[in-house]
């Protein structure tokens, strides 16, 4: 039997909005569509998403008199950037694909367009692609420039180039996320408002969702890399009171995921308010303390994605959850249809 | 509404009510992005903000191209944070001297909805989500009175205004139990460049000035929730 999910362009998943909903409670999968995700909550319930907007972070330039492609995965406390980098080509080609770039060392100047030079500051140990960058500009400048020459990261299964409104969920804010945390783009204003009408809190985070994939077998192992996150106070308060009423906490996204675990794990289970960094992985055999729910993509069985998915599905359970997915043809990938997982 | 410290893009801030409305809320320290076509006007508001020890940033955009929202919106994400108020300033009157419906072509009036309305929804529906995320936003529609009086020649400005009128009172009824906020500003008649080529016969010395009208959108602003 094929268990592979079928890949969802953009252009043709604005009517997708099918729903897996994974009821732990009876131990069973429902087919069913996200507008109905207000029927699948109770009230008491919180949904947390993550609001960072996506960066446009891709940027074709070159270094050493190569060309290059750096994909900007993430912003550290100093001002310098973590970047992917990648050789000649573009996104058409799949990232595994891609060759690799030029060898660069702290020192090497990257060229990425006008206003946009950048020096290389360290190399990561794991791998050559992997460096740390620190751009000439003032933070203005920086940013003018970055919305002018940058694109989103793009995705070889898209027919054409994937615009940077086209990337963002419906309530993104401060642009953290390398790439698109898709598990909120489904959530349209109006189904948030009729969640809101049915009880449902809803709160929020900001955490930089980092790069899907390097291009590099050893890098895409280490992913996801340490990222930062936000933690408002008022999603903390509600956090305590939704577990204090017996409420289900339900993350939209893995990186919701692992915004509240990690926050809680660092402060021995309590959340805290403020911003923090996470290194936490979560996969098979991890409990999650705070998060009941996962509201996510669909996912392939040999992703990062579905190994934190799998910290949620019983183990009898994932067999099903893979060979449903592909027989009843969801789709997988940014554009694609959406899991619920909740007990 | 704490104008202090509260995040606002202001378009079309690069001269006459947007430049008057950039340094008035840069002295009562909000955290501005002006946006503007014209850098080098632009560039000379932020530093008349900053003189007067106010933080503003430029960022040069066309309103009216499909593609400023996304750029709009994550760059004042960036550099001031989640927009909490959005001042849609930016209009243009179209070709001068204003010529009657019958003589305008396609190009100008699309340019005229480009700019004046298609600009303005974009922006707002890239930031609106946010906001109502957060449970509070405002933003603010300068319209003028040619939505409401058939002026001849001011044909694809009124209908732009028109329409960007009830624009804001449809989003006003979709949001209305999200926090988020709709305002529609008419100026009236101000000193500007945009109303000496519109109206070149009028005596530029009987009009408000600019910082007048600014004056009284603050106001609006400071008495809002």
């Amino acid at each position: 039997m094929k268990h592979a999910l079928q890949d969802a362009p953009a252009t043709v998943s604005k009517q997708a909005g099918r729903l897996l909903h994974v009821d732990l409670r009876r131990g069973t999968l429902v087919d069913t569509r996200i507008d109905s995700l207000p029927e699948l909550l109770r009230p008491g319930d919180l949904l947390v998403v993550n609001d960072a907007a996506t960066l446009p972070a891709s940027l074709p330039g070159t270094a050493r008199g190569e060309p290059i492609e750096v994909r900007l995965a993430g912003e550290e406390p100093d001002g310098t950037w973590r970047a992917v980098v990648f050789g000649a080509g573009d996104w058409r080609t799949p990232t595994e694909s891609r060759p690799p770039p030029p060898a660069l060392a702290p020192g090497d100047s990257l060229r990425l367009g006008p206003g946009l030079q950048a020096r290389v500051t360290a190399r990561s140990d794991v791998s050559t692609r992997l460096l740390w960058i620190r751009f000439a500009a003032s933070a203005e400048r920086f940013w003018s420039a970055l919305y002018l020459h940058g694109r989103p990261v793009q995705y070889a299964y898209e027919p054409s180039p994937l615009s940077l409104d086209r990337v963002q969920t419906p309530y993104a804010a401060r642009p953290w996320a390398s790439e698109m945390p898709s598990a909120g783009r489904p959530l349209t204003l109006e189904l948030l408002g009729r969640l809101r009408s049915r009880g449902v809190a809803l709160a929020r985070l900001t955490h930089a969702a980092g790069l899907s994939s390097t291009g590099d077998a050893v890098l895409d192992g280490a992913l996801p890399l340490p990222e930062r996150y936000e933690l408002p106070a008022a999603t903390v308060r509600a956090v305590a009171e939704t577990r204090r009423q017996r409420g289900r906490v339900v993350a939209v996204g893995t990186t919701v995921v692992r915004a509240l675990e990690g926050a809680a794990l660092s402060a021995g289970g309590e959340l805290r308010p403020g911003p923090g960094l996470t290194d936490l992985r979560i996969g098979r055999g991890f409990e999650p303390r705070l998060v009941s729910g996962l509201l996510s993509g669909i996912h392939a069985r040999d992703s990062s994605h579905f190994e934190l998915l799998s910290a949620f599905l019983p183990g009898a359970l994932e067999l099903l959850y893979t060979l449903h997915a592909a027989a009843g043809g969801y789709r997988g990938h940014e554009f694609g249809d959406s899991t619920l997982v909740l007990g | 509404m704490e104008l202090r410290g509260t995040a606002v893009i202001v378009t079309g801030a690069s001269r006459g009510l947007g430049a008057a409305l950039a340094e008035g809320l840069g002295r009562a320290g909000a955290r501005l992005v002006l946006v503007s076509r014209d850098r080098e006007a632009l560039d000379a508001v932020v530093e008349r903000v900053r003189t007067q020890g106010g933080e503003a940033h430029a960022v040069v955009a066309d309103v009216g191209a499909p593609e400023s929202a996304a750029r709009v919106a994550g760059t004042a994400g960036a550099l001031v944070g989640p927009a909490e108020v959005v001042i849609h300033n930016a209009g243009t009157l179209g070709p001068i001297p204003l010529a009657p419906l019958a003589d305008t072509s396609d190009e100008d009036f699309e340019q005229a909805l480009a700019t004046n309305l298609l600009g303005p929804f974009r922006l707002t529906r890239a930031l609106v989500g946010s906001m109502a995320m957060r449970g509070r936003g405002t933003v603010v529609l300068v319209s003028s009175d040619a939505a409401t009086t058939p002026y001849p020649g001011w044909g694809a400005y009124g209908v732009s205004k028109a329409a960007l009128e009830h624009l804001g009172r449809i989003w006003n009824a979709e949001l209305a139990s999200t926090g988020v906020r709709f305002l529609t500003v008419d100026p009236g008649e101000m000193d500007t460049r945009m109303h000496r080529e519109a109206v070149p016969e009028a005596d530029p010395s009987t009009l408000p000035s600019p910082e007048q009208a600014a004056a009284r959108v603050l106001q609006l602003l400071r008495e809002a929730p």
